[in-house]
């Protein structure tokens, strides 16, 4: 290389190189951006995300019904008055992820308890009304959750997530209402 | 040698161009160009006229031919007719969509939603060519890029430089002026119509289209800004089945444009970048000679 | 591969790890070190762009795979949702589908730079071979490819081409129902071509290194078609001269490449693949894609079904048997006035059966396309033996470097160039 520095003005040529290379590189990261992109949900998949109704009155108290949104599992809980009273009558600063209970419904309907249906641990599914706080229990690892899908106990590391929705009238909710579609 | 090259070339050209006429002859009638929004490297839709065909489709055609791999959501995406959201949420809510099963196992109706796709006119082909007399209509969804027309030496070689693309369009917008009387001593069989370019000329769909049949959105002037006729409502509905066909078209368009650009740019560089490398050992003898 | 490494490892971990898998010496001696005659020319260039498209056309791949159905009911509608909803769907698979014609364009100009500079003759006739063995896998990945998408020209050509095997007398007709997977072609067919349109690519690729592996042993030909006597003085390091040059092509190809992806993508398709499979419905025309065309009139030529199968395979095995067909000392078309122009007869005669092939096979075309298939056999049968006993070749240059100079140039620079040129250990 450095013979034929001799002849030719190097900065210039450097900077010839510099801008050649610096092009490639940008082509080369514009070109990867489609191939990334390609594996981010599809445009069907996203649509499929909006919000779904769910008609509250079939569910009978203490039961528990699962539904999809977005592909992922929701736990629809009807609870007891008893259920109710366990999950508001604990103290807050003892729970590994403190959380009232107030602050996982809506006000006034705290008999109903919406939450996702996957482990926070490692996403297995919780068995329903089971485990020493009657919540749910985890077969796979054996977190144990309280009726407000709280974790009590074992590795999982938050609660249960509630899922965005709403209240549209006294019976029915909107899974994925108000969350960005 | 340059020369012989030329020679055979023109030779041969003359050779090539004998086909056409034979394609042609059984092609029907060679559909005249229209001139469309979407054409060349900077095309683009024209939402108005998209709004309109879906229109056309949706009162003349629909009851026949589906769209099936298109969904309501489509028709407000950037680069279609743009219906708004809310425009798009009332039609999808006009149309019942079979789902389920329901908890007791049943399949039920309910109303659209935007990220459902258009329901087909027919259950299935063979409903379809009962319900038309053996003949089955065909699915709105990619037919623009289905149909096409020969056009022969060297015009074919011409158009991957004049980028035409509008084959199908231009058939189809034809195709639905093309309804004319039979010529004397041409007899058709029962339920066939004759057009001038369908292949064949013979063809099961009646005449779909007459003038006024379709009322188009007014303007302020309290008139309809575009004539209410065949020949319109004929290219309406092509450019609408060009989008459905090609939704992405604009911005294929308009990547290809900075993509082509880059890659000049990047060309320059790595030619003045050659140069001066091969400049150390007295230039490249064969770009240089 | 033998060693024209230079390559010395500077820091201790290198030394170390060299010592145990002396790779970095491997990729310096083909990539790096190599030497190239200083005088090719831009046609030398495809083998580079080749590559690329090898690589573009199995990464996009790959991609397509991730949203693509193989299954008959199905596979239609998920190229359509390829093409409508994945980010950027439409651009990957336009990418995949433009890529396969812009690999054969630059595989057939690679051939035909062959063909034009004698590059098939001792001592290379082992790297054409394996270049022949490439061209036929590119034709079964690009067949099997073309099925995918289940249009009608998918299963038409699927069933018109399978049907080619039943030529065969007796075992015909078991070996097309095997290859079926069944008694009419199906989605057992569609599954086995997935199967295989995803493996074929990957055995390219393995041709493809011994390909190179081949070159890098023989050295490469150059336009005066005589060999490197110097290394000194007749070649130059593969980098950086080769490396800049083959990049300027390789982005010039893509310039070309882009038009058709962005512009005009489903000029070189069919309108009636974008109808779904119908086992019901023929088209009016059936025809390959472009790159079949010349194979494919070969094959309608001939009036008798195994007749046609065999002349169509023969036209590509024929290719294999060139090294020897050829009877001439010399390489280079430069210095052969006779063949030179029996080249581009030849060049004219492909092109004329690829637009016989587009054609309905009917009267005019039916005859013209004997006499090219005739005149393409009789290239290589009667034309290329026996030319090489009459032609009196012009004077070969004694060297490439001389040859470099009687154009003008690289006179005082020779030496500073030599100087980056390694030794050869011979």
């Amino acid at each position: 290389m450095a013979d034929a520095a001799t002849t030719q003005e190097p900065t210039r040529r450097d900077f010839l190189y510099i801008a050649t290379g610096a092009v490639g590189a940008v082509g080369l990261a514009a070109v990867a951006w489609p191939f990334v992109r390609q594996m981010a949900p599809s445009a069907d998949v996203v649509a499929a995300g909006a919000p779904v109704e769910f008609d509250l009155t079939p569910v009978p108290e203490g039961q528990i019904v699962k539904l999809f949104w977005r592909g992922k599992l929701i736990f629809i809980r009807h609870r007891t008055q008893k259920e109710i009273a366990d999950a508001q009558n604990v103290q807050i600063g003892s729970l590994p992820d403190p959380q009232p209970d107030s602050a996982r419904v809506k006000d006034g309907k705290a008999q109903w308890l919406v939450v996702y249906g996957n482990c926070t641990h490692l996403g297995c599914v919780p068995l329903g009304n089971s485990g020493a706080y009657g919540g749910w229990f985890c077969p796979c690892h054996g977190s144990v959750f309280d009726t407000s899908g709280r974790i009590r106990q074992g590795p999982a590391p938050t609660n249960l997530p509630v899922p965005p929705y709403t209240f549209v009238s006294d019976t029915k909710i909107l899974i994925g209402g108000g969350a960005a579609a | 040698m340059k020369k012989t090259t030329l020679l055979i070339a023109g030779a041969l050209a003359a050779f090539l161009s004998a086909p056409l006429a034979a394609l042609a002859a059984e092609g029907g009638a060679t559909p005249p160009r229209q001139s469309w929004s979407f054409s060349g490297p900077f095309g683009t839709f024209d939402r108005a006229q998209l709004q309109r065909g879906f229109k056309v489709y949706k009162e003349v055609c629909a009851s026949c031919h589906s769209l099936s791999m298109v969904s309501f959501r489509n028709l407000s995406q950037p680069g279609g007719p743009q219906f708004s959201r809310g425009q798009v949420e009332a039609l999808a809510a006009t149309y019942q969509i079979t789902d389920g099963p329901n908890d007791s196992g049943e399949m039920f109706q309910r109303p659209g939603r935007p990220a459902d796709k258009f329901p087909k006119a027919f259950p299935n082909e063979n409903a379809a060519r009962a319900a038309n007399g053996g003949a089955y209509p065909p699915d709105f969804s990619v037919l623009a890029k289905a149909r096409t027309y020969s056009r022969g030496f060297p015009w074919f070689i011409l158009d991957a430089f004049t980028q035409y693309q509008e084959h199908g369009p231009d058939y189809i917008t034809a195709l639905l002026n093309g309804y004319v009387e039979p010529p004397p001593g041409v007899t058709l069989a029962p339920g066939q119509h004759y057009n001038l370019y369908m292949p064949g000329n013979a063809i099961a769909m009646a005449k779909p289209l007459s003038d006024g049949q379709v009322e188009y959105p007014k303007g302020p002037d309290g008139r309809a800004p575009v004539p209410e006729t065949v020949a319109q409502y004929a290219k309406d509905v092509s450019a609408f089945m060009m989008w459905a066909a090609e939704p992405h078209m604009e911005a294929r368009k308009q990547m290809g444009f900075k993509v082509i650009i880059f890659l000049i740019v990047f060309a320059g560089l790595l030619y003045f970048t050659k140069k001066k490398i091969w400049g150390r050992i007295g230039g490249d003898p064969v770009s240089a000679a | 591969m033998e060693s024209h490494s230079t390559y010395v490892p500077k820091s201790g971990f290198a030394k170390w790890f060299e010592s145990r898998l002396p790779i970095a010496g491997l990729v310096h001696s083909s990539f790096i070190a190599f030497p190239v005659p200083r005088n090719l020319n831009y046609f030398w260039t495809f083998g580079a762009i080749l590559m690329f498209m090898l690589v573009a056309q199995i990464v996009t791949g790959i991609v397509l795979v991730m949203h693509y159905t193989p299954e008959a009911t199905k596979a239609f509608a998920s190229v359509e949702h390829i093409m409508r909803d994945v980010n950027y769907g439409w651009l990957l698979r336009y990418l995949h589908a433009n890529g396969a014609s812009m690999f054969f364009i630059a595989v057939y100009i690679h051939i035909a730079r062959g063909l034009y500079y004698g590059s098939y003759k001792a001592p290379r006739e082992v790297l054409w071979i394996l270049g022949v063995i490439i061209f036929l896998l590119m034709m079964a990945t690009a067949f099997m490819g073309y099925v995918l998408p289940w249009g009608q020209m998918s299963f038409w050509g699927a069933t018109v081409i399978t049907n080619l095997f039943g030529a065969f007398p007796i075992i015909g007709e078991p070996i097309v129902t095997w290859l079926w997977g069944g008694y009419a072609v199906d989605n057992p067919t569609l599954n086995r071509f997935f199967s295989l349109h995803y493996l074929l690519p990957f055995m390219i690729a393995g041709v493809v290194i011994l390909h190179v592996w081949a070159l890098h042993h023989v050295g490469q030909n150059n336009p005066t078609g005589v060999e490197v006597k110097s290394v000194k003085k007749d070649t130059i390091p593969f980098t950086p001269y080769a490396t800049v040059k083959d990049a300027f092509a390789v982005v010039c190809f893509f310039i070309f490449f882009a038009w058709f992806v962005f512009y005009i993508p489903n000029y070189l398709g069919h309108a009636d693949n974008y109808i779904e499979a119908n086992p019901a419905v023929t088209p009016a025309h059936i025809v390959p894609e472009w790159y079949f065309l010349p194979f494919y009139a070969i094959l309608r030529a001939i009036p008798s079904k195994l007749g046609g199968v065999i002349a169509m395979f023969g036209s590509i095995a024929i290719l294999a048997f060139l090294p020897w067909l050829d009877t001439s000392r010399v390489r280079s078309s430069t210095y052969r006035p006779l063949y030179k122009q029996f080249f581009w007869v030849f060049i004219v005669c492909v092109i004329g059966l690829g637009y016989l092939g587009g054609a309905p096979a009917e009267g005019g075309y039916v005859i013209a396309a004997r006499i090219l298939t005739a005149y393409y056999f009789a290239h290589f049968l009667i034309v290329l033996p026996l030319l090489g006993l009459f032609e009196t070749p012009k004077p070969l240059p004694n060297s490439i470097a001389e040859s470099v100079l009687e154009n003008g140039h690289g006179g005082p620079a020779l030496a500073a160039g030599a100087t980056a040129a390694p030794d050869r250990k011979s």
